[in-house]
């Protein structure tokens, strides 16, 4: 189970930071927008699947509308005929959103160091957490969403409207 | 009866003559070559022939060759197959620069993509296709991907320092 | 290059719309189907000509997982394309694996031992399984039933569970060396096969049972998206999808390698070439690939694991570090200068999904002069817009998953 935030506790009250909760509903129910292109997307499937059950951590639903999604889990190779199309699902995701590069080749590439192939998505959109591997086992991806779960815990409510968040999506042409 | 490749051979220079030369055996694969001109018209006798009847066009490939003369710069490399009695021909054509040869579209329907894919690769323009248009790379690339000149990595990269690679302008290669 | 990069959809689509509007008036509408639609499992884009749900017209659009493999393995050794045939179909990435050492075997004539070539058919066969239990869990999904998906997915992890005592990998599985395979298998893996093999056919019972005889099932599938064997042969169908046309081609029985001729298998055959006979050949050929590991175990002869070719074939670590000989080869290899022939070869296998090929030209030099794979699926996802045409748009989406394409080996 989920521990409760710090705060204080009295008879019939619990006083805390709203950031505290917010982050962790936040955390603990990311819907995750699988834009699954390759062989980690087949990983992927066995995360979701019984074996390795990632609605364990709050990711029970597979919001396959980016209007809905929180967390763009981006697995495989993304070409360059692709990237416009990432960018345009990833302006599509309403605040407060987050991205997972799932395996080398959204990372950086890969393997796959082509005229064709875009040297990792952080070049066209901002990445919050990278998975090693080609392709990373479940664990490393279940572990990816929980490092990511970490990073949702700690932001504060008021970071999506901040100056650097606004200097970093201009950075993105976003 | 088995299909003997000697058939094959015999049959082929009755109806084309010195249009299709250089018969050998390639490990399994009969294979032979056919001047552009002629290769959709022998390609049809493959497959309409009925004792031949080569029905399964099973690959086609582009390839370039910079350093061969001037009329063998590209060729293009069509594999049938026969299934009844299994037996399977490869037939080439070598091309000049700009590269141009026939169709076969009307003959085998999967001959679409596979020649879209050596005009997208090589730039060599099959006439008479009903759709001749990039299909794997993008619209807006102006170049051939496949030919030997063009380079395999992403131009654009930045975080690569060559040195660490051994590909200073010293080393190079 | 940023802007080139970064060009609105929109703008690759105009030429497209603006044709498909020409051909008729105001009626028709036009729907994008992709290229990151959850139901079409890989990346393909079709822009239909739509009348209602009844699809009028489709233009499809692929190439967009292009990662230029045949421009890298002429850049690359020998064995490091291996890594590049994993990402190819990577639903039954060993298939490719060792069709490729196949291939390149058969360029420097090496006689594998029976041994290794036996073992290949348990992987081989093992990797068909799980080719064809994800394609049909899938189809599963795709008509509403995610309960065959959960439930066979377990016996997915299981074979990777095998796969791992005998490369370390999972699914992108890079198994096998020039020669054979690179280490005995460990007892473990023959213990976790026969556990698989007793505890899996009930499974795939189980979900036949469910799907085959299922009314809902039967209403979405049966004459849905059929072929003909003529149409079938022209468009290039191999594999699963011609033999549910009626065609019994198999690489393995018309041109036998890896000693698959010891073996006695059947070749199912459907008869429409619809979406339920390829469902239904599928199952049956899950069955015979069951059958033939259990062959396989029973003939398994001792032996080497691979061909005695110091030349291509990593010698031990520990003489590596020991004898000079050894070294200079490990060096070798390790580098790709090996010595290869001048030669002309095309080897074909039976893929998860269809006959899978490679053409290789080799002019001596460390790298292969011109390596083209011949992708099942790349030729038949031609035949796609032909079948949906006059279906529902809904019927379409069990097309595309019952015909098992892969984007990253369609897009290569």
């Amino acid at each position: 189970m989920v521990a409760p935030p710090e705060g204080v506790v009295g008879e019939g009250f619990f006083a805390t930071k709203l950031n505290d909760v917010v982050g962790l509903a936040r955390a603990n129910s990311l819907w995750p927008l699988p834009f699954a292109t390759s062989c980690c997307g087949i990983e992927f499937m066995a995360t979701m699947a019984s074996h390795y059950d990632l609605a364990r951590f709050g990711s029970e639903r597979v919001s396959f509308s980016p209007r809905q999604a929180d967390m763009l889990m981006v697995m495989g190779t993304i070409s360059k005929k692709m990237a416009p199309i990432l960018r345009q699902v990833y302006e599509q995701m309403s605040e407060p959103r987050w991205v997972i590069a799932v395996g080398a080749c959204a990372s950086s590439g890969g393997v796959f160091d082509t005229y064709s192939v875009l040297q990792g998505i952080d070049k066209v959109i901002p990445v919050d957490v990278y998975v090693p591997g080609c392709p990373p086992r479940p664990e490393q991806i279940v572990d990816g969403v929980m490092q990511l779960q970490e990073l949702v815990k700690n932001e504060s409510v008021r970071r999506r409207s901040s100056p650097e968040y606004k200097e970093l999506l201009a950075s993105y042409n976003l | 009866m088995a299909l003997e490749t000697a058939h094959i051979q015999e049959k082929l220079s009755q109806a084309f003559g010195n249009n299709v030369l250089n018969f050998e055996m390639k490990r399994d694969i009969f294979t032979l070559e056919a001047t552009p001109s002629t290769i959709h018209e022998v390609i049809r006798f493959l497959k309409e022939q009925e004792d031949l009847n080569f029905h399964f066009l099973t690959d086609l490939a582009g390839i370039h060759f910079p350093d061969n003369d001037e009329t063998h710069q590209f060729a293009v490399t069509y594999q049938l197959h026969n299934w009844i009695e299994n037996v399977r021909i490869r037939v080439k054509t070598y091309l000049p620069d700009p590269a141009e040869v026939d169709t076969i579209t009307d003959l085998f329907l999967c001959a679409n993509w596979m020649e879209r894919e050596a005009w997208d690769f090589f730039g060599i323009n099959f006439k008479g296709h009903p759709q001749l248009k990039r299909i794997l790379n993008m619209d807006e690339m102006v170049s051939h991907p496949m030919r030997k000149e063009f380079p395999m990595e992403d131009s654009g990269r930045t975080d690569k320092d060559d040195r660490f690679f051994g590909r200073t302008p010293v080393n190079n290669g | 290059m940023m802007s080139d990069l970064l060009l609105s959809p929109e703008h690759r689509y105009a030429k497209i719309i603006e044709k498909t509007r020409n051909e008729d008036g105001s009626e028709l509408s036009i729907l994008n189907l992709g290229p990151t639609h959850p139901a079409t499992h890989g990346i393909f884009q079709n822009i239909l000509l739509m009348d209602g749900e009844r699809i009028l017209d489709a233009e499809p659009t692929v190439g967009y997982i292009h990662r230029a493999f045949e421009k890298i393995a002429e850049n690359r050794p020998f064995y490091q394309i291996n890594v590049l045939t994993d990402r190819m179909n990577y639903c039954s990435s060993p298939i490719n694996n060792m069709a490729w050492w196949m291939t390149v075997e058969k360029l420097l004539n090496i006689e594998v031992p029976k041994r290794a070539q036996y073992l290949r058919v348990i992987v081989m066969e093992l990797a068909r399984i799980t080719d064809h239990l994800i394609c049909n869990s899938i189809l599963g999904v795709d008509t509403g039933a995610y309960t065959g998906f959960l439930y066979v997915f377990q016996f997915r992890e299981k074979v990777y569970e095998i796969y791992e005592e005998i490369c370390g990998a999972r699914l992108t599985t890079n198994m096998g060396r020039i020669g054979g395979f690179e280490r005995e298998w460990s007892d473990e893996a023959f213990k976790k096969l026969n556990t698989f093999l007793e505890e899996f056919p009930v499974a795939w019972k189980e979900f036949e049972n469910l799907f085959e005889r299922n009314r809902i099932f039967i209403d979405r599938t049966v004459n849905v998206g059929p072929i003909t064997a003529e149409k079938a042969m022209q468009y290039g169908l191999t594999g699963p999808n011609l033999r549910a046309a009626g065609i019994d081609y198999d690489v393995r029985k018309a041109a036998p390698y890896s000693s698959y001729e010891d073996f006695e298998f059947d070749v199912p055959v459907g008869k429409s070439g619809d979406t339920y006979d390829r469902f239904c050949v599928r199952n049956a050929e899950v069955w015979e690939s069951l059958s033939i590991i259990k062959q396989v175990l029973a003939k398994l002869p001792e032996g080497p694991i691979h061909a005695d070719v110091p030349d291509y074939y990593l010698p031990p670590k520990e003489d590596v570090y020991t004898n000079m000989e050894s070294l200079i080869y490990h060096f070798k290899i390790v580098m790709g200068e090996v010595p290869v022939p001048v030669d002309e070869i095309y080897h074909a296998v039976e893929g998860g999904n269809g006959e899978l090929g490679f053409y290789l030209i080799t002019d001596g030099s460390r790298t292969p002069y011109r390596l083209k794979f011949r992708r099942p699926c790349y030729i038949y996802y031609q035949a796609y817009t032909d079948m949906i045409k006059g279906g529902m748009l809904s019927d379409a989406i069990v097309i595309l998953s019952s015909l098992n394409v892969i984007a990253g080996e369609l897009d290569a």
